[in-house]
């Protein structure tokens, strides 16, 4: 019986790989939460395309970490048998949904930083990752561009639309700096031509925000303290009732194949 | 309260380079942007597009289907404007 | 709704249908021409095909509630992803189909209102819940395998708009009965405890599903005009007996059970069902089906809530449109 949770040798490739993929998985988790209940069937349309193409990235780095890992876990081992703690997604991603305006602003707080961060990894000298690169690159900039449009339009449209999504910026805000943190252990990828120094990627990322926020009518908050904590598995209380919901089958039913 | 009617584009799409747009269906958007993105989002999910108009439905002038004989009948005579209308000798080749 | 203004106004529907278009329009019928949104026609083709397009919307819109509900709880990423892409396909599907309605001159809106106000119909299978995995299984393969035989008929539908949204609507959905069954026989090659997972599905769907094709042939209100104007090709009883035959043997590769011990195949191989329990069919569709309620409260939670979102779009195109024209005024 296999209910216990993995155990995962985070080589730096590993935890590195890792951290990305459950990025995508728990923002397209979040995503997939709207299906059936958007604004519009338009919209739940394009949140259903956002999540899909998420998840696709989650399922890819999954299976390259573990390919790397060679340790006989797979995309579903590590979605599934992880606790909260094994988990190394930003606290951004996890954040509910709220309502849209909450939901396109971290949208828009991540495609933006993924958009950048996919196109600077078509570079890497791990060739598989520069391929995964590629593609996600195309999906996140699509992200970005549907995301910033709804800003413009929920900042500049009603009293109401205008104060949930200055809302939602002032609550997410404080998110935003974990996308550019790095710890010595990616330190070496960066330097070795594998992985990128995402806080190279803050200055360009500001000023598409401020340009997106600034014609929406908006404004950025002034408080830059910064939570942390996701990417070494230090979660808001939020992640653990996600993963007992991802996870229910899974664990109820040890082993099995679905 | 009746809710307001959201704005009605139809759709036309380029399956390939080389072929003409397409009309594949009709959607709702406040404007012309979420339109093209709606568009996207709907009807090019299998890969079906290469390229995407929306046109508001209201700017589509249509000919009346009750003047279909006015409109359309009087080209069906001219069978002189069709290439089987000519005799030509087979062992002049094609032509 | 392509050229909508040229749609049949109020006041000429008040006209009285004078015998000779009515007959002219049966005889294009009559021919296999298809009928488009602006040809004249009669007003109680326009009413019949406008209930049952919105019917057909609403259904897929609605059937987006029960499989959704496991979306979140998907055993494996792939049957995620699946499972994300079948709901969101249905989601398109009942846009399609909004659409061709409103060719008829009905706005996608007031129909929607219809339903919300529990004044319209949608399929009363989407009033039963998915209470394990295996129903999204079964859901696929029974639900969707319904559908099928009652769509593919109608991509011959005599409306033009109509037939078009579902040519592609069983283009699309040729995935989705596979996606089921596929489930379903991982779960029958199985643990014991997935197989009996798999045969309570069957059981709890198999009647709602035969329910799906609708009251038999000598009780059906629509039949006789539907037939007529070749919105219906094949009766609901014919349709069912397809459905039966096709998924007996199935059921037989399956290894489950069909719910139904006096089940006997006649003599040209047909299999003939037990009786329908329609006094449960007609509680479900009075609005006391399990789920009922929930499903217009999700419904209406999604529609009100997104009231604000909807508003802020049209206000920015309204001010956008106006900072053009003052622009262009410079």
């Amino acid at each position: 019986m296999t209910v216990a949770n993995i155990q995962i040798s985070e080589t730096p490739l590993v935890l590195y790989l890792l951290r990305r993929a459950d990025d995508a998985l728990i923002l397209g988790h979040r995503l997939s939460e709207w299906c059936g209940h958007a604004p519009m069937l338009e919209e739940d349309m394009a949140l259903a395309n956002m999540g899909l193409d998420l998840l696709g990235q989650a399922r890819e780095l999954y299976s390259y970490a573990a390919k790397i890992e060679a340790n006989g876990n797979d995309e579903d081992k590590f979605a599934y048998l992880r606790e909260v703690g094994q988990y190394r997604n930003l606290l951004l991603v996890e954040q509910p949904n709220g309502d849209f305006a909450r939901t396109m602003v971290r949208q828009f707080f991540y495609a933006a930083f993924a958009d950048l961060y996919w196109r600077a990894m078509m570079r890497s000298r791990d060739a598989s990752l520069a391929a995964i690169a590629a593609k996600s690159e195309k999906e996140s900039a699509y992200h970005l561009r549907h995301s910033s449009e709804w800003i413009v339009r929920l900042g500049d449209g009603t009293a109401e639309s205008h104060a949930r999504a200055q809302g939602a910026i002032d609550d997410l805000w404080a998110f935003t700096g974990e996308m550019f943190w790095l710890d010595d252990r990616e330190r070496a990828l960066v330097d070795a031509g594998i992985a990128i120094d995402a806080a190279s990627l803050r200055a360009p990322w500001l000023k598409t925000i401020t340009n997106v926020v600034s014609e929406a009518t908006l404004t950025l908050p002034t408080n830059n303290w910064m939570q942390q904590g996701g990417r070494s598995g230090q979660h808001s209380e939020h992640l653990g009732h996600l993963l007992s919901e991802l996870q229910s089958m899974q664990r109820t039913f040890p082993g099995a194949t679905w | 309260m009746a809710t307001p009617n959201v704005p009605l584009w139809e759709v036309f799409i380029r399956s390939r380079n080389g072929l003409a747009h397409k009309h594949v269906g009709s959607l709702h958007a406040a404007d012309a942007t979420l339109a093209l993105q709606a568009a996207r989002d709907i009807y090019t999910r299998r890969g079906e597009g290469l390229s995407i108009w929306v046109v508001p439905s209201s700017a589509i002038t249509a000919s009346d289907p009750a003047e279909k004989g006015m409109m359309f009948e009087p080209a069906e005579s001219k069978i002189y404007r069709h290439p089987t209308f000519y005799d030509v000798p087979e062992e002049v080749g094609h032509m | 709704m392509y050229t909508q203004a040229l749609n049949t106004s109020d006041a000429e529907d008040r006209q009285i249908e004078d015998a000779a278009r009515a007959g002219l329009f049966q005889a294009r019928i009559d021919a296999e021409e298809r009928i488009e949104p602006n040809d004249w026609m009669p007003a109680a083709y326009r009413k019949t095909l406008t209930r049952q397009i919105s019917q057909h919307a609403h259904s897929e819109i609605v059937g987006m509630l029960p499989e959704g509900n496991w979306i979140t709880r998907a055993p494996s990423l792939r049957r995620k992803a699946a499972l994300l892409a079948k709901v969101q396909d249905e989601c398109g599907h009942g846009l399609y189909l909004y659409a061709a309605a409103e060719t008829l001159g009905t706005s996608r809106e007031e129909l929607v209102d219809l339903m919300l106000a529990g004044k319209a119909k949608y399929s009363s299978i989407f009033n039963y819940p998915t209470q394990t995995w295996a129903d999204i299984g079964a859901i696929g393969w029974l639900v969707d395998g319904a559908a099928i035989m009652n769509q593919i008929p109608l991509c011959r539908c005599s409306y033009g708009p109509y037939a078009r949204a579902m040519i592609r609507v069983c283009k699309e959905e040729s995935f989705h009965q596979r996606q089921g069954f596929e489930i379903m026989l991982t779960l029958c090659r199985g643990s014991d405890e997935q197989k009996a997972m798999a045969q309570d599905a069957l059981d709890r769907w198999w009647w709602p599903v035969l329910m799906m094709f609708g009251p038999p042939d000598n009780a059906s209100q629509h039949g006789d005009t539907s037939a007529k104007w070749k919105i219906k090709r094949f009766s609901n009883d014919e349709l069912r007996q397809k459905f039966v035959d096709a998924t007996v043997p199935q059921a037989q590769f399956l290894g489950l059970t069909i719910p139904d011990p006096d089940m006997t195949q006649d003599e040209a191989g047909h299999w003939v069902y037990s009786p329908i329990d329609w006094e449960e069919f007609n509680q479900v569709l009075a609005g006391n089906g399990p789920c009922n309620r929930d499903r217009l409260a999700a419904r209406r939670k999604a529609h009100d809530e997104g009231a604000w979102v909807r508003e802020a779009a049209a206000a920015y195109a309204a001010k956008r449109s106006r900072r053009d024209v003052a622009q262009a005024a410079e």
